[in-house]
């Protein structure tokens, strides 16, 4: 059999996609179908004093908290975000009333007035003293560290809130069946929305049904989302009898959905002259919204990613997430890495030229090497890269020439050096126990899992690892939709954990398939025994135990590492930053399809592209004040350079065929590396997006 | 009202305001165009109108009276979409149809700017454009330089 893995095979949906064949929700219309609309606050903060229906409700569903069958939550964490508020709102654009007419139009013109008695709204995270978590990270001493250093440098940076911008906008139909609920919708993770459904609706999971619909992007944002979309679709269609379908339209979708968290983040640091890292010491804060959805792990991941993938004996991290009266963030591409390590990417070049070094330089004499430990004592095996991707990079752009050429002309250079931990933080893995079944058919084999595909190639990608692992051709394996009524829970799609950890799983039930096989064809095989169904389970590799209450030990299975370089022009009368060049080296442990790798690094560099310099949510009075395509702006094809990708191997060996995971560590270092080519032109500007208005305050100030 | 939609002349009696979008979708099933803002920012409800390239949700039906509706189900650009599929240019696929619709009118000699250029009006939030201009580039390449209409018969097939 030759090779699967490792060949940029052609994606299994990519022709049905590109005819248009391909139906996604909106695209379905059952018979009796009505459309759903949700009812949200105008204010950030207050009670609701009353609600007047100024129309006519013949025929018009209308659901209110009090229609909530079982607890009214969005079951995720802490279970404190209501599935319809009732007597307050905690921010603005919260669901108050569903309702539900057969016909669109009637239904958008449906005029609802609610009175509130205004409370006081916390706009500022600055100034918010409800802490959803505080973490502390240590290591060493990091007094002792910065007293005895030679040189200490302070800093602070800001980022903003991102959109995911996903270009189907959220939506699902929900369709009442006896005595239960099935949902078809656009989603990362089948099994939260099933588990958010049953506290919702008092039903048990048989009674529930998830079905994933061609998904048209999530990159976070269709992580814990959906279960509020699912739950308001599903309140409408047991209340009507009916199927309901509720999708978003982009105003909506931008105004009310999760956003990446902002970030201040501060740091001090003691280096020795000859650059190496004595002591760092960073806080992070995170602006979490008003209700705590995931931010208790974004904060996690932000804070073990926020002294970067550096050696430093002392380190002591404090992050805290806080509540604010607007709409709550939550997860997108990164989940809080882009945040922190933009922070420490752009401190790295104020070091660098407090000791007079270039970027590179420094970045060369701290890289963390195979044997280091990081900030939590984890030990790094063979497969750390950092140093292999930044000397990869430097010399594919040449970059300590073109730094020293390009010097006051225009054009600036900039480097970001990063690492990303692949899967769940911690004991995560363990505890999600994700399990991913093989079924034996005539043809070959069917992958079962919840992983769903949005984009990345997840079908495409597992069914060459089972090929692979089982020795048939690639169109013999077929992948089941991700529906909870056939596949068991792989887990959520999230955390760059699909090839790694999920694929992990299909390989070793492979594996064990190959073996039962003992070199029968499937159909033979049938013929004699009957069904062949084998399901695998995560299991935790050696040496990855985790003390989750001192922040100790593994943190995650293993690192990826990347390093970018960027080239910016700068139009001293407009004050834009242009991307012209841009090269980013990505170690994944294994590409198991060279293609969708490439696709990952291009497409996440993109989006990193428009958070460096593009992408700003503009916030006034607690509600986003650009919630539409027009006005928040995302790179285009002539926003977007080409990128330059090179691809390296560093297999991990507890991952499928080594692959390490690669979706999100593209987000993280092109932020750092555009801020670091504007330092490189003589602007100080440390804070992202770094809009011409921010370039041109940056270059009045040091005048 | 009367107009021709994929080569086939038919009728709508929607109100003449109605968006194009809806009525392609709704009234005559075409589901391939998409709905992405509904503001003609982004670009997934691309069809061609006589031949041209439109946003489907800025043009109200009254305005393809008599004329030429093309939607990704009636586009011939089989290899054009091919290399859509093979060369990285689809992920998620909500943009694609509009991509594959918009990519269709460039012409055969456009050089590699003019392509960003003429793709400008759509959003892809997924592949960062690599993957599209080199499907584009690919189809170009195996096409004559004067293309016939129908470049579903070039010499990529």
């Amino acid at each position: 059999m030759p090779p699967t893995v490792g060949i940029s095979v052609a994606r299994t949906d990519g022709l049905d996609k590109a005819t248009g064949a391909t139906r996604y929700v909106d695209d379905l219309a059952p018979p009796g179908l009505l459309h759903g609309r949700t009812i949200r606050s105008t204010v950030p903060r207050g009670r609701v004093l009353g609600v007047h229906l100024d129309f006519d409700t013949a025929g018009f569903t209308i659901v209110d908290a009090h229609d909530v069958p079982g607890r009214n939550v969005v079951a995720l964490i802490a279970d404190d975000q209501p599935c319809l508020a009732a007597d307050e709102v905690h921010h603005a654009e919260e669901p108050l009333l569903l309702l539900a007419h057969a016909d669109r139009r009637r239904l958008a013109e449906a005029k609802v007035r609610i009175d509130y008695a205004p409370a006081p709204a916390v706009l500022d995270p600055a100034l918010s003293d409800r802490v959803f978590k505080h973490l502390h990270i240590a290591k060493g001493d990091v007094a002792a560290g910065l007293a005895e250093a030679d040189v200490v440098v302070e800093g602070e940076y800001r980022t903003g809130l991102q959109e995911q911008l996903y270009i189907e906008p959220q939506g699902v139909v929900a369709v009442p069946e006896s005595g239960g609920i099935s949902v078809f919708g656009s989603l990362q993770c089948p099994y939260y929305v099933q588990r958010a459904l049953c506290v919702l609706l008092a039903l048990p999971p048989e009674k529930v049904r998830v079905v994933q619909m061609e998904t048209g992007g999530g990159f976070g944002g269709k992580e814990d989302y959906p279960s509020i979309v699912a739950g308001h679709a599903a309140l409408l269609a047991l209340k009507s009898g009916r199927p309901v379908k509720l999708v978003y339209d982009r105003a909506e979708d931008m105004a009310a959905t999760t956003k990446r968290h902002p970030s201040i983040v501060r740091h001090r640091t003691g280096l020795a002259r000859d650059g190496r890292l004595v002591a760092m010491d960073v806080e992070v804060l995170l602006d979490g919204g008003a209700y705590t959805t995931l931010s208790p792990v974004v904060l996690s991941r932000g804070c073990l990613h926020a002294t970067g993938p550096y050696r430093c004996a002392n380190v002591r991290v404090d992050g805290r997430v806080v509540g604010t009266n607007t709409p709550p963030n939550g997860a997108f591409r990164g989940f809080g890495a882009p945040q922190t390590l933009f922070a420490v990417e752009a401190h790295m070049d104020r070091l660098a030229e407090a000791v007079g070094l270039d970027p590179l330089t420094i970045r060369e004499r701290n890289a963390l090497r195979p044997g280091d430990t990081t900030t939590t004592g984890q030990v790094l095996g063979e497969d750390c890269s950092a140093l292999d991707v930044l000397q990869a990079a430097a010399a594919r752009t040449q970059f300590r020439e073109r730094w020293a050429r390009l010097r006051g002309t225009g054009r600036g250079l900039g480097l970001s050096l990063v690492f990303h931990g692949a899967g769940f933080t911690g004991s995560g893995e363990v505890k999600l126990a994700s399990r991913a079944t093989l079924a034996l058919t005539p043809a070959g084999v069917q992958v079962r899992v919840a992983s769903t595909e949005i984009g990345q190639g997840t079908r495409t990608m597992l069914a060459q690892i089972a090929a692979e692992a089982l020795g048939v051709p690639f169109e013999t394996v077929d992948v089941a939709p991700a529906d909870t009524a056939i596949v068991p829970d792989s887990g959520p799609t999230v955390a760059s954990r699909t090839c790694m950890i999920v694929g992990r799983i299909v390989e070793r039930c492979a594996e064990r398939m190959k073996a039962t096989l003992a070199g029968r064809t499937p159909a033979d095989y049938l013929a004699a025994h009957g069904d062949l169904v084998l399901t695998g389970q995560y299991e935790r590799p050696p040496g990855l135990d985790w003390d989750e209450e001192h922040y100790r030990g593994a943190a995650y299975g293993c690192y990826g590492y990347a390093c970018d370089v960027a080239e910016v022009a700068f139009d001293p009368d407009t004050y834009e930053v242009r991307p012209v060049a841009f090269t980013s080296v990505h170690e994944v442990g294994r590409a198991i399809n060279p293609a969708l790798v490439r696709g990952q690094i291009e497409g996440g560099t993109v989006q990193g592209l428009g958070f460096a310099l593009l992408e700003e949510v503009v916030v006034a009075g607690g509600r986003m004040a650009n919630a539409q395509m027009t006005n928040y702006v995302v790179p285009t094809t002539l926003d977007a350079p080409p990128i330059d990708v090179v691809i390296l191997e560093r297999p991990y060996p507890h991952g499928a065929f080594g692959a390490k995971g690669v979706g999100e560590m593209p987000m993280d270092g092109p932020a750092p590396a555009i801020v670091n080519a504007i330092r490189h032109l003589g602007i100080d500007v440390r804070e992202v997006p770094a809009t011409p208005e921010r370039v041109m305050e940056a270059l009045c100030g040091s005048r | 009202m009367r107009f021709t939609l994929n080569g086939r002349e038919v009728g709508t009696t929607a109100h003449p305001m109605t968006r194009l979008l809806d009525v392609v979708r709704e009234e005559f099933g075409l589901t391939g165009t998409k709905e992405g803002c509904g503001e003609g920012e982004c670009g997934a409800c691309t069809v061609l109108l006589d031949g041209l390239p439109v946003n489907a949700c800025l043009v109200p039906v009254a305005h393809a009276s008599g004329r030429e509706v093309t939607t990704i189900e009636g586009l011939a650009a089989h290899a054009l979409q091919r290399a859509f599929a093979s060369e990285g240019g689809v992920q998620c696929g909500i943009c694609t149809p509009g991509f594959v619709v918009a990519a269709s009118t460039i012409p055969a000699d456009a050089t590699d700017d003019e392509v960003r250029e003429r793709l400008a009006g759509n959003i892809c939030r997924c592949t960062g454009y690599g993957g599209i201009c080199r499907a584009v580039a690919a189809w170009r390449a195996g096409r004559p330089r004067t293309a016939p209409a129908d470049a579903g018969s070039s010499a990529t097939e």
